[in-house]
């Protein structure tokens, strides 16, 4: 293993332990509750930029993949009241065959195109599960938490360990990724898809491979979601803010490093978290905006593009 | 409970509502159409004209037709403001235009949602004109007389862009933008300015189109989402940039729309847009009626 590597992976041994005594020394249920939520986008936004950042595929169906996520376990919940781990693995297995539709998407379709058809299939499927009423339909369904598993002595908790894991797969595999051919190959047919194509790059398998890896991770991240809520319904759990705030802490972090999508939810994330305490949600949501749009604008490389840059500064002042 | 008379009406209905459809997306057909901007902003301005009208309508009493013809200038220029932030920052760059583009009209179209919730809240608003609640009676039938306004509003906005797009020196010019930027330029016009013209165009229609959303229904500030489908699904169909085929394709849409509504129920309504839309691009991605094959 390279250096960098042991580096890596002393790092997320850390975070989870930090994680785990977080859920034994802390007595507030709040830091899990406001955790758990920038978790869960550090998940969506590492695992959008598979797709969108690496292969550059503007996916704005994350909401469409979050929400069968919880979808998945409020059914199988209700059917058979299957454990979370179940829960979250079965919810990554439909991710993984509806990201390989959307690959499939991706034959025919290219930028704004892609991006409006996936808009489409979200609401398309949004308006399919609010005509379901086995999962409760339009006014949306209770669901009560079972007992919760040792060590942990409160159910959020265990949910807000369950996301951190989920965080660091979600990270080793889109750092193995970009380190590895694929993420050259993605990089390659980002930058020129028939080019790629001539000259050897397996671009459709690359593509689906993405789309099936990003589409398995935004589902498992919405998996939990259902208990963590203990409530679900198609409107919130379909609302397009998911798509537009995880397409945002991606391009505000920065999308040509895995780290991009991290740092962009976590700063991203605690800023709405605090905003939506101490003022309300909508003031939010216009947070959101202006800083996406102030990003796109100013930054477009994100916060990784203003750090290399400063960085490249600096060398050159001293050379 | 099937029955000729209900499928008469549902398509008399559709007819007129897609006029109205029309009308809202004709301005999205010129800007992503014609001009390949990524507009997804463009149901947030028409949302925003509607939250204008209604605000000139209910503080001084303005008719909304009235009020809506009185904003275009205002949103003409607009337009050309927009244009001109979109142009200086993407396309003149160059690269990955598409990408931050559509991410960068996202972001406008949240925060015009959210500008227009701090300002009238999250409640349905509409207006009040004579027209606005009337129908007309034909034997067993009832025709909303709003649906009407906006059925003789939308055909004639349809004409008059056709019109000025076939006839006029500045309608050709950005017809000719459209097929070829690099050979306006080698003619020593500017295309930037004309393109910048046509989106204040495509913005001020959005006056006009926004007093028929609000006569048509209530809005609410979350409403362009929903018209994201309708307006994307009406211009990929008709093939981008054909003003005569927004009439057609809408009207499609419209009578698609209220025959789902009138067997399957209300529930099923939101997603007809969206899966013409998706079948239109999976199918046939030049549209109906498209300049480009």
């Amino acid at each position: 293993m390279k250096r960098t590597g042991i580096y890596f992976w002393t790092g997320a041994a850390l975070f989870l332990g930090a994680a785990l005594l977080m859920t034994q020394v802390i007595g507030n249920q709040y830091p899990f509750f406001a955790g758990y939520v920038i978790l869960q986008f550090i998940v969506l936004a590492v695992a959008w930029s598979i797709l969108g950042g690496y292969a550059g595929y503007v996916n704005f169906g994350t909401a469409a993949f979050f929400g069968i996520g919880v979808y998945t376990s409020v059914f199988l919940f209700k059917a058979t009241g299957a454990p979370l781990p179940v829960q979250i693995a079965a919810a990554a297995a439909i991710g993984a065959l509806m990201g390989f539709a959307l690959g499939l998407l991706t034959l025919r379709m290219q930028g704004i195109f892609f991006s409006i058809a996936t808009i489409a299939a979200t609401i398309i499927i949004e308006t399919a599960i609010t005509n379901w009423r086995y999962v409760g339909g339009a006014a949306g369904i209770q669901l009560q938490r079972p007992a919760v598993t040792a060590p942990f002595d409160n159910y959020v908790e265990m949910l807000f360990f369950v996301q951190a894991m989920l965080v660091v797969l979600a990270v080793a595999i889109s750092r193995y990724i970009q380190r590895s051919w694929m993420g050259r190959g993605l990089q390659a047919l980002k930058d020129d898809e028939l080019a790629a194509e001539c000259t050897g790059v397996p671009t459709l398998r690359l593509k689906l491979m993405a789309c099936v890896i990003s589409g398995a991770l935004m589902c498992a991240a919405g998996a939990p979601g259902a208990m963590y809520l203990q409530y679900a319904d198609p409107s919130s759990a379909f609302n397009l803010n998911y798509s537009v705030s995880t397409l945002a802490m991606s391009l505000i972090g920065g999308t040509a490093h895995w780290a991009g999508p991290v740092i962009g939810a976590i700063v991203l994330g605690t800023t709405q978290q605090l905003l939506t305490v101490t003022i309300s949600s909508e003031v939010n949501v216009l947070v959101l905006g202006v800083m996406l749009v102030l990003f796109v604008v100013a930054a477009p490389e994100g916060i990784i593009g203003l750090v290399r840059k400063v960085r490249r500064k600096r060398n050159e002042g001293e050379g | 409970m099937f029955s000729f008379e209900l499928l008469r009406d549902a398509v008399l209905i559709g007819v007129l509502l897609g006029c109205f459809y029309a009308a809202v997306s004709l301005g999205l057909s010129i800007a992503f159409g014609l001009l390949d901007v990524p507009h997804v902003a463009h149901p947030a301005f028409l949302v925003l004209a509607a939250y204008v009208v209604y605000f000139l309508n209910e503080h001084y009493g303005v008719d909304p037709l009235l009020a809506g013809l009185l904003i275009t200038p205002l949103f003409f220029l607009f337009g050309l403001v927009a244009y001109r932030l979109y142009y200086e920052t993407f396309e003149k760059r160059g690269s990955d235009a598409g990408v931050r583009g559509i991410a960068f009209f996202f972001g406008i179209a949240f925060i015009i949602e959210v500008l227009i919730i701090l300002q009238f809240g999250v409640d349905q608003r509409s207006v009040t004109a004579d027209y606005v609640g009337k129908a007309w009676r034909i034997g067993e039938m009832r025709i909303p007389f709003r649906l009407v306004v906006a059925f003789v509003v939308a055909v004639a906005l349809t004409v008059l862009l056709t019109l000025y797009l076939s006839r006029t020196f500045m309608g050709r010019a950005i017809r000719a933008v459209a097929q070829d930027q690099e050979a306006l330029r080698l003619m020593g016009a500017n295309p930037i300015r004309i393109k910048q013209w046509a989106f204040g165009i495509a913005t001020a229609v959005l006056g006009i189109a926004g007093a028929l959303l609000i006569i048509v229904a209530p809005v609410e500030p979350t409403l362009d989402r929903a018209y994201i489908g309708r307006t994307f699904c009406v211009v990929v169909m008709a093939g981008l940039g054909s003003m005569s085929g927004t009439l057609v394709a809408a009207i499609i849409l419209g009578v698609a729309e209220t025959i789902v509504l009138t067997l399957f129920g209300a529930s099923w309504a939101p997603a007809i847009s969206f899966a013409m839309l998706l079948g239109v691009l999976a199918v046939r991605p030049q549209g109906l009626f498209g300049r480009r094959s």
